[in-house]
């Protein structure tokens, strides 16, 4: 259980960057809450809290890869990563004390953002489950891709790259426009990456559908957290085995 | 614990340890045996092999060929067990920079597997030992460079490992710093066996009981610094400041001594041996006003320079 103390580390790591933290839960709530209320006085389909709070959600995860990538990148560069691989923590020590400090993260956003969504009309009942389960996934494979960056580039490059990470999510996503009335190319790649999917799931069962009919967006979702999440291991095993 | 896998004098041992980079090899077949509580220092300049010997020997890479053993485990069939009984202060201040001190030391206890309590005996007793009880409590990222420094060694004292290495420990601090970490690192003597790479000569002279050079990869001289000083360098220096020096005293100091210098209101004369008393009549017998006369003992640096001084000039 030796991944337990560097795990807690990463917890305290993540947590004290108070800047990145209050980008991460605060941004999404600013951003709920605007267009929210525009929403209100504008019926926009897309503004309507049952689409607009999955959107955040999905949007703020981009976050996620963001601490993942500049956690990674900030030891590697810092030498603190040689010192840890020194140690007698097993390479699933680190995966692990890697990615559970984010989970809670990505829970709070989810949380707060369903919160600040229900006072504007977000309808919750116990199919939100489907929804938690689908945006976990999600979570996982952002954190994959953050693991993925963290291990390739240096912490400087990763603000560049990370803030890239979540314009694609923004963009490709669906999160602030209808991809499918979009079509073209920008609607073929949306619909080849995985957030299109988790938000279009998301949006469904909050507005009635149920796990059937979600099933092969969770399928495209979970296909590409494996995806991010083994490239995640793979890249860091190849960074720190020479 | 009983860290011994077996029960020979010898903390480490090398086996022809050799890394090779496409055609370049970083390290060349090496060989050494380290004793139990020895502080052995690797000397070199940049890219002679240093920091890839340590980082084989701590399991961070691995070799082309050859192996080694630290405290009887073998680095290449037995890592797991060589990384229980390590620890390594890197060359970059390798520290949690959002956590306090306390929070680092009591970091690495726990993925050493240390017991709670124990880690907080021994982290009180390391921020004490480094002085840095008044700002225990304090995150580690307003630290001065020699108090980070001085965490860093402590962390790796945590797990109080019989094996220690000490990459750079002092490197870019300020003198009164260095002294500082100097004082820790020779309360340790004989108790751990302690490898330190560092740039600094005088800091190998002060502290290791023996000293390896390395230069493109292979150990060119190795020995207590004494021995290199005065059995593998062997060069006095006499400088004596005089007045009405002539070419010819020159040339006739030059048939008795083959390096010979002239410098400003003077002669630098090298050799393995020196007669005091043949050149100061010498001089005297030609008209020379001898004003003064020192003796420079050779220092480590001069045994690195006159070793290395190839690898230097490429």
């Amino acid at each position: 259980m030796r991944f337990i103390s560097l795990a807690n580390r990463n917890i305290k790591e993540v947590y004290r960057d108070h800047v990145s933290m209050g980008l991460g839960l605060g941004l999404p709530i600013v951003l709920l809450v605007l267009f929210a209320s525009i929403g209100k006085n504008a019926p926009i389909k897309i503004f309507t809290a049952n689409a607009l709070t999955p959107a955040v959600i999905v949007f703020s995860f981009g976050f996620l890869t963001l601490y993942s990538a500049m956690l990674l990148a900030r030891d590697r560069e810092s030498a603190f990563l040689t010192r840890l691989l020194t140690t007698p923590l097993k390479p699933s020590d680190f995966i692990l004390s890697y990615i559970l400090p984010l989970l809670p993260i990505a829970l709070l956003q989810i949380i707060v953002c369903f919160v600040v969504g229900s006072l504007y009309g977000v309808t919750i009942n116990l199919s939100i489950i489907f929804a938690l389960i689908i945006l976990f996934t999600l979570a996982f494979a952002c954190i994959g891709i953050g693991m993925i960056i963290g291990s390739l580039f240096s912490e400087s490059q990763n603000g560049g790259i990370g803030s890239m990470v979540i314009v694609i999510i923004s963009l490709f996503s669906g999160a602030w426009m209808d991809l499918k009335m979009v079509g073209g190319i920008f609607g073929a790649v949306g619909y080849a990456l995985p957030f299109a999917y988790a938000l279009d799931a998301t949006r469904g069962i909050l507005n009635g559908s149920g796990w059937g009919d979600i099933i092969i967006d969770f399928y495209w979702v979970l296909g590409y957290a494996l995806i991010f999440f083994i490239g995640g291991i793979l890249c860091f095993r190849w960074r720190t085995k020479r | 614990m009983n860290y011994l896998a077996n029960e020979n004098n010898y903390s480490i041992q090398t086996f022809g340890l050799t890394k090779k980079y496409k055609d370049r090899k970083a390290v060349n077949g090496i060989n050494l045996a380290i004793k139990r509580g020895e502080v052995f220092s690797l000397l070199g300049p940049n890219g002679a092999g240093k920091t890839t010997t340590i980082q084989m020997l701590c399991c961070l890479l691995k070799p082309t060929a050859g192996t080694a053993t630290i405290m009887g485990y073998d680095i290449k069939k037995n890592p797991s067990a060589v990384k229980e009984v390590i620890d390594i202060s890197p060359q970059e201040t390798a520290i949690a920079s959002h956590l306090t001190a306390w929070e680092n030391l009591m970091l690495m206890g726990g993925i050493n597997g240390l017991k709670k309590e124990e880690t907080k005996k021994r982290a009180k007793e390391l921020i004490e030992l480094m002085g840095l009880a008044e700002r225990a409590n304090e995150q580690v990222q307003n630290f001065s460079g020699g108090m980070q420094r001085r965490l860093s060694i402590a962390m790796a004292l945590i797990s109080d490992p019989p094996v220690l290495f000490l990459d750079e420990p002092t490197l870019g601090l300020d003198p009164q710093a260095r002294r500082a970490i100097w004082k820790q690192i020779e309360r340790f003597k004989g108790k751990k066996t302690i490898i330190l790479t560092t740039h600094y000569l005088e800091e190998a002279d002060a502290l290791a009981d023996r000293v390896a050079i390395i230069s493109e990869g292979n150990i060119i001289a190795m020995g207590t610094p004494k021995e290199l000083k005065n059995d593998i360098y062997g060069v006095q220096t006499m400088i004596i400041k005089a007045q009405k020096l002539s070419s010819t005293i020159m040339e006739g100091l030059g048939k008795m001594y083959l390096n010979v210098k002239e410098i400003d209101n003077g002669i630098e004369i090298k050799a393995r041996e020196l007669n005091f008393d043949d050149i100061v009549d010498y001089l005297r017998s030609k008209g020379a006003k001898i004003e003064g006369i020192s003796m420079k003992e050779p220092s480590l640096d001069d045994v690195f320079f006159s070793l290395t001084e190839n690898e230097v000039n490429k």
